[in-house]
């Protein structure tokens, strides 16, 4: 399993030829209708997402982007969401919710775009509207994290009942250059932060913070693109059908324990309240 | 060569005060914001706010409770929660140790019950003197034990915010708190809490990105630094200078993020005023 380093894993979760969400929407969903825009002020190509049939079942489907070419990565923003693009996932969340569809999101991001106008227009007050709407979310919600999982612009679409993540994905407070940027004044000791970050799938499921690690091919998922497919159809189908067991309240309160627990074990409770 | 003896006359009055053992302490101080110096007792007086330019200096969670609630009704709220190192993060435990011993806080937030001119709510302070107020477990853990005692007591919640971010020698586990915070203030507003969320300098990052964007009432400090990515961040991704007073809570009051800017002095009356508003915790 861990025949790479982290800092390996994070040059495969990088890869320009690994499967984004646009390839998984393709692959694994029939009658796809995207949606467009935050009905506020913009349209954001680096999430995309929209309506569609999983097995036949209606769901609402979204992720990061990154853009497949230099054009593509430009109307995508490299998959760095703006808060158009974090509206826009409220919206059709919020929807989805309305007429009971399950939620199945891909993450796939450096992070938040950390640009002028993104702050002009709230990009944390977008993210947290995310977070908080999420985790309130009556119907069930998993999330693939394909790729880089970049800090709380990866999180904004990330707040599941199930968590999952491709074998070479990491999932990371900051990218590895920021943290080392932070910590040591010093991006270029980036590959020594990819070390003590904890960043990988197999971390991260012994942590708790996701739950559940699925197999990539020999060399990684960009070589051999149907299997990943394949075993990420299965995965979903799989949580799919356990969540379906749960109503609506019950789905909201699973999701919320499930983060409210994550760094309490390792915090001793306090004193009795007054 | 006035100011040379306007100042020795200023040094004679504190010293001459000192003896009648009201002041303790003649030293001045200078203002990181415009280079200033006033002395310390002038600073005292105004709350930490400069005297010269008005820069709301950043002050401690106990000081500024103290400057907020009624005496006598301050109540501290898990007082022994402590911070933990969930990736073993090379030295991060002695420098844990450091600062509590330097600042007397076991993390970089205090929570507390208390009441303002008799209403009662329930507090959380965060404190940029240790580590930044970044968020780790035990901050996000006090934010959400705060916003769940509020509304197991039905009581109004009020977070003072000021902090670098999501810390991160606790990786990933700090950033699940902002998932955390922000679906335990959720809960608790769409419980009928009321949420009044007030930024102060510096917000940034994780907090900003979380449950101090999630005010039913947002409320900043005069000046303070407030936004997702840091202003050195956004001019290396964009490569230009960004403008005078980008980010700044007067900025964002202009871009609708913002219900008002209340300087430090007001705190007391503008929170009173809200609560009276809310009476019951917003319920009727």
């Amino acid at each position: 399993m861990s025949r790479y380093t982290p800092e390996e894993k994070v040059k495969l979760a990088r890869h320009p030829d690994r499967p984004g969400t646009a390839d998984f929407v393709d692959a694994l969903f029939t009658d796809f209708f995207e949606q467009r825009g935050d009905r506020l002020c913009g349209e954001d190509g680096s999430i995309f997402g929209g309506i569609a049939r999983f097995h036949g079942r209606p769901v609402t489907v979204l992720g990061h982007r990154k853009g497949k070419n230099l054009e593509e990565n430009l109307t995508c923003n490299f998959g760095m969401p703006s808060p158009e693009g974090y509206r826009k996932a409220q919206r059709l969340m919020r929807q989805a919710e309305k007429f009971s569809r399950p939620i199945i999101t891909f993450v796939d991001t450096p992070g938040a775009y950390p640009g002028r106008e993104a702050e002009e227009r709230g990009q944390g007050e977008a993210i947290a509207q995310c977070l908080a709407l999420m985790s309130a979310l009556e119907v069930p919600v998993i999330s693939v994290i394909t790729g880089e999982g970049g800090s709380g612009g990866a999180l904004a679409l990330a707040v599941a009942n199930r968590v999952l993540m491709l074998e070479h994905a990491v999932y990371s407070v900051l990218s590895p250059e920021g943290f080392a940027s932070i910590l040591w004044k010093d991006s270029s000791r980036a590959g020594e932060a990819c070390g003590v970050m904890k960043l990988t799938a197999q971390d991260l499921r012994r942590g708790g913070i996701v739950q559940g690690v699925l197999r990539e091919p020999e060399g990684g998922a960009h070589t051999d693109w149907q299997a990943v497919f394949r075993t990420v159809d299965a995965a979903l189908t799989h949580e799919l059908a356990a969540l379906d067991k749960l109503r609506g309240p019950a789905l909201a309160r699973q999701r919320y324990d499930m983060f409210r627990v994550m760094g309490q074990n390792l915090a001793p409770a306090g004193r009795e309240e007054p | 060569m006035n100011q040379t003896f306007s100042r020795r006359r200023d040094r004679l009055l504190t010293y001459r005060a000192m003896r009648e053992g009201k002041i303790t302490s003649s030293r001045r101080t200078r203002c990181s914001a415009c280079g200033e110096e006033s002395p310390q007792l002038e600073w005292d007086r105004n709350l930490q706010v400069c005297p010269r330019c008005g820069f709301h200096a950043p002050i401690g969670a106990y000081y500024r409770l103290s400057n907020i609630l009624d005496p006598g009704s301050f109540q501290e709220l898990e007082d022994k929660l402590s911070p933990a190192d969930p990736l073993a993060f090379p030295d991060y435990r002695s420098k844990l140790s450091e600062l509590e011993q330097s600042t007397g806080l076991k993390d970089a937030a205090v929570s507390a019950l208390g009441r303002i001119e008799g209403k009662k709510a329930v507090f959380a302070v965060l404190d940029s003197r240790f580590l930044m107020g970044s968020m780790g477990t035990a901050v996000g853990e006090k934010v959400a034990r705060a916003a769940e005692y509020a509304g197991k007591k039905k009581l109004p919640l009020v977070i003072f915010s000021a902090s670098g971010g999501a810390r991160m020698q606790e990786g990933i586990f700090s950033l699940m708190q902002m998932a955390k915070t922000a679906a335990a203030v959720q809960r608790f507003q769409s419980g009928g809490g009321l949420y009044i969320s007030c930024l102060t300098h510096p917000t940034t990052g994780g907090v900003t990105a979380s449950f101090a964007s999630l005010g039913d009432i947002m409320l900043a400090e005069p000046g303070a630094l407030i936004g997702f990515a840091g202003p050195r961040v956004i001019e290396q991704t964009i490569k230009e200078q960004l403008p005078e007073g980008f980010q700044r809570a007067e900025y964002l009051l202009d871009h609708g993020f913002l219900d008002r800017i209340v300087p430090r002095s007001e705190w007391r009356a503008v929170l009173s005023q809200l609560l009276a508003l809310h009476e019951k915790g917003g319920r009727t």
